[in-house]
């Protein structure tokens, strides 16, 4: 579909864009402000990030929310790249159809109920609550996003090419290794970074399995928001907001030359 | 190699099994228990010493109380209503937003659309607390909105948006605005070109080809975008807690203050069964339509 851009067009797109962006434009520029009252302009001022820096509690925070997103993400692409490959690839098996229910379902659960369901379980486990139980929450819901992207692209990928490397006296582990994998390397990665920035997002399941001794980022922000807006907590938006911003142009940009190399060895391939 | 695939499925499925399935279990069995005044803050509770005759006794002791008290308190059953009523609303508000962006990326040249892509992408990475938050300042008695209006002269007193319906409102449609416009636009993009051409050589005026040939094409992704905003939008905590104000009632926002002000951990289970037994039928519905759409692409 590709028809004359019409100002009709044009001015949905503005205004569309203009809705997305202005709340965080606006965050983005009273950051830099000067005074303490947040709606008032008072000239240019990086004082509020001065603030943050010695911030003690915003940063162990900081240092919690970390630590949590990358060892619960990489162990959720871990278990959600298996639960992938067994979804696409095992074929039947007894508890098939509750097994893609449990992949399925988390993603459209709403978070009080998985966060009060897992808090009662850690509970009943006698588990203390802290880090490890945020830890292994968030394995649990992110790891089904994971296998969601990883499970799209393995459906579409060329089963042969697996059999082949099988054929030539590959162990399926090798084959696993050297041909599926890097395969499906760019779906693991982006399966990595979604899991990475829900854990990092998390305030509603963290809140609930949390115990009083941790805390992480957005649990510390959303009772800070509670009492109102604040200039510190606009300019630790603004670089939250960076952060992403830098991470998802440049992911794009590096799939985006993966793909542009792949066509070019393909090419190569076909004139050999 | 059976080994290998018996471990291969066993991982991920006892990790589901454990830390997804089990804790539903757990939240069903003491909805049906009773507050008390103990730790844990119920009764009866399992004491696997004892045997069968105390699993026998453990069961003759859980009962439904919670689940009539839920439909006697009116707190509750409002909660539910609001909740449905709000999500509904702000999934129509969402799709009237939506629709007209996601059309417009149809229509843009080639080269734009990855951009127009990732600019729709771009706000889902972004923290969802923050992008909520981001109103608060907007929306406020002195905030951004009320401010612009009052210089324009629109208005004379500011308007009293934060703290209400209204706001949440707006905290929905602004978050879930991505998860509207990609589905339409994935319908809208694939839609033959020729066959609006045809309309229009047959007749047709732009509008009625828009309404006779490419909004009956996009119903599947309108269908796929309204349940992910009505899913979500119905359990919704954040929005309502730092948006909304004493008249927002969601469910969400209850079963929170029910487990950690109350401490009534029964009730608050016996809202969150209840809550999931509504999802499931949108929940369902999705589904089909979903396997609907991926056996026509077949």
């Amino acid at each position: 579909m590709n028809r004359r851009f019409s100002w009709f067009n044009a001015t949905a797109l503005t205004l569309g864009f203009a809705f997305l962006y202005l709340p965080m434009l606006i965050l983005v520029i009273y950051s830099f402000n000067a005074s303490k009252l947040v709606t008032v302009w008072a000239g240019f001022s990086t004082r509020w990030y001065g603030e943050l820096i010695h911030n003690e509690a915003f940063l162990s925070a900081a240092w919690v929310t970390l630590k949590v997103a990358v060892v619960s993400s990489t162990v959720a692409t871990v278990l959600g790249t298996m639960a992938a490959y067994v979804m696409v690839r095992a074929g039947r098996f007894w508890g098939r159809t509750l097994f893609s229910g449990m992949i399925y379902a988390p993603l459209v659960m709403p978070e009080v109920i998985t966060g009060l369901a897992m808090l009662l379980l850690f509970i009943s486990l006698g588990l203390d609550r802290g880090v490890f139980t945020i830890i292994l929450a968030h394995i649990t819901f992110t790891m089904c996003f994971v296998s969601v992207v990883v499970s799209s692209r393995l459906a579409t990928f060329d089963k042969s090419l697996e059999e082949a490397a099988l054929d030539l006296g590959c162990t399926p582990f090798d084959a696993f290794k050297s041909v599926t994998l890097p395969i499906i390397a760019p779906a693991v990665i982006s399966g990595w970074l979604l899991a990475f920035t829900l854990s990092l997002d998390d305030l509603v399941i963290s809140q609930f399995v949390a115990g009083p001794s941790s805390t992480t980022l957005p649990m510390k922000i959303f009772s800070a928001v509670r009492l109102g807006v604040s200039p510190e907590i606009n300019a630790l938006s603004t670089i939250l907001i960076s952060i992403v911003t830098i991470g998802v142009i440049s992911a794009s940009l590096i799939s985006k030359r993966s793909i542009a190399r792949q066509r070019a060895d393909e090419q190569k391939a076909l004139q050999q | 190699m059976n080994l290998r695939r018996l471990f291969l499925i066993l991982t991920p499925y006892a990790w589901l099994l454990l830390f997804f399935l089990i804790p539903f279990a757990i939240v069903l069995k003491i909805a049906l228990s009773d507050y008390a005044i103990s730790i844990p803050p119920y009764t009866p509770t399992l004491d696997i010493s004892a045997g069968w005759e105390g699993f026998k006794e453990f069961v003759s002791e859980l009962d439904a109380e919670n689940f009539a008290f839920l439909a006697t308190d009116a707190l509750y059953y409002t909660a539910y209503l609001s909740s449905l009523k709000i999500a509904l609303i702000s999934t129509v508000l969402t799709l009237v937003v939506a629709y007209p962006i996601a059309y417009g990326m149809a229509q843009a040249s080639q080269e734009w659309r990855p951009t127009l892509m990732m600019l729709v992408i771009l706000p889902f990475w972004t923290s969802f607390l923050i992008r909520v938050y981001s109103w608060i300042g907007i929306l406020s008695n002195e905030g951004f909105l009320n401010q612009f209006l009052l210089w324009t002269g629109i208005i004379n007193e500011p308007l009293a948006i934060m703290n209400t319906q209204n706001a949440v409102y707006i905290g929905i449609v602004y978050s879930y605005l991505p998860f509207m416009i990609l589905p339409i636009y994935a319908a809208l993009e694939k839609l033959d070109e020729s066959l609006i051409e045809a309309a229009e050589d047959l007749g047709c005026s732009k509008i009625s080809a828009f309404w006779l040939v490419t909004f009956p094409l996009s119903i599947p992704g309108v269908i796929a975008g309204c349940f992910l905003v009505f899913i979500p939008a119905l359990g919704e905590f954040v929005i309502p807690s730092l948006l909304g104000g004493s008249d927002t009632l969601m469910i969400g926002k209850v079963l929170y203050e029910e487990f950690f002000s109350n401490r009534d951990w029964p009730v608050a289970s016996a809202v969150a069964v209840v809550l999931l037994l509504i999802l499931i039928v949108p929940i369902v519905l999705f589904q089909r339509n979903e396997q609907r759409q991926r056996e026509a692409n077949q």
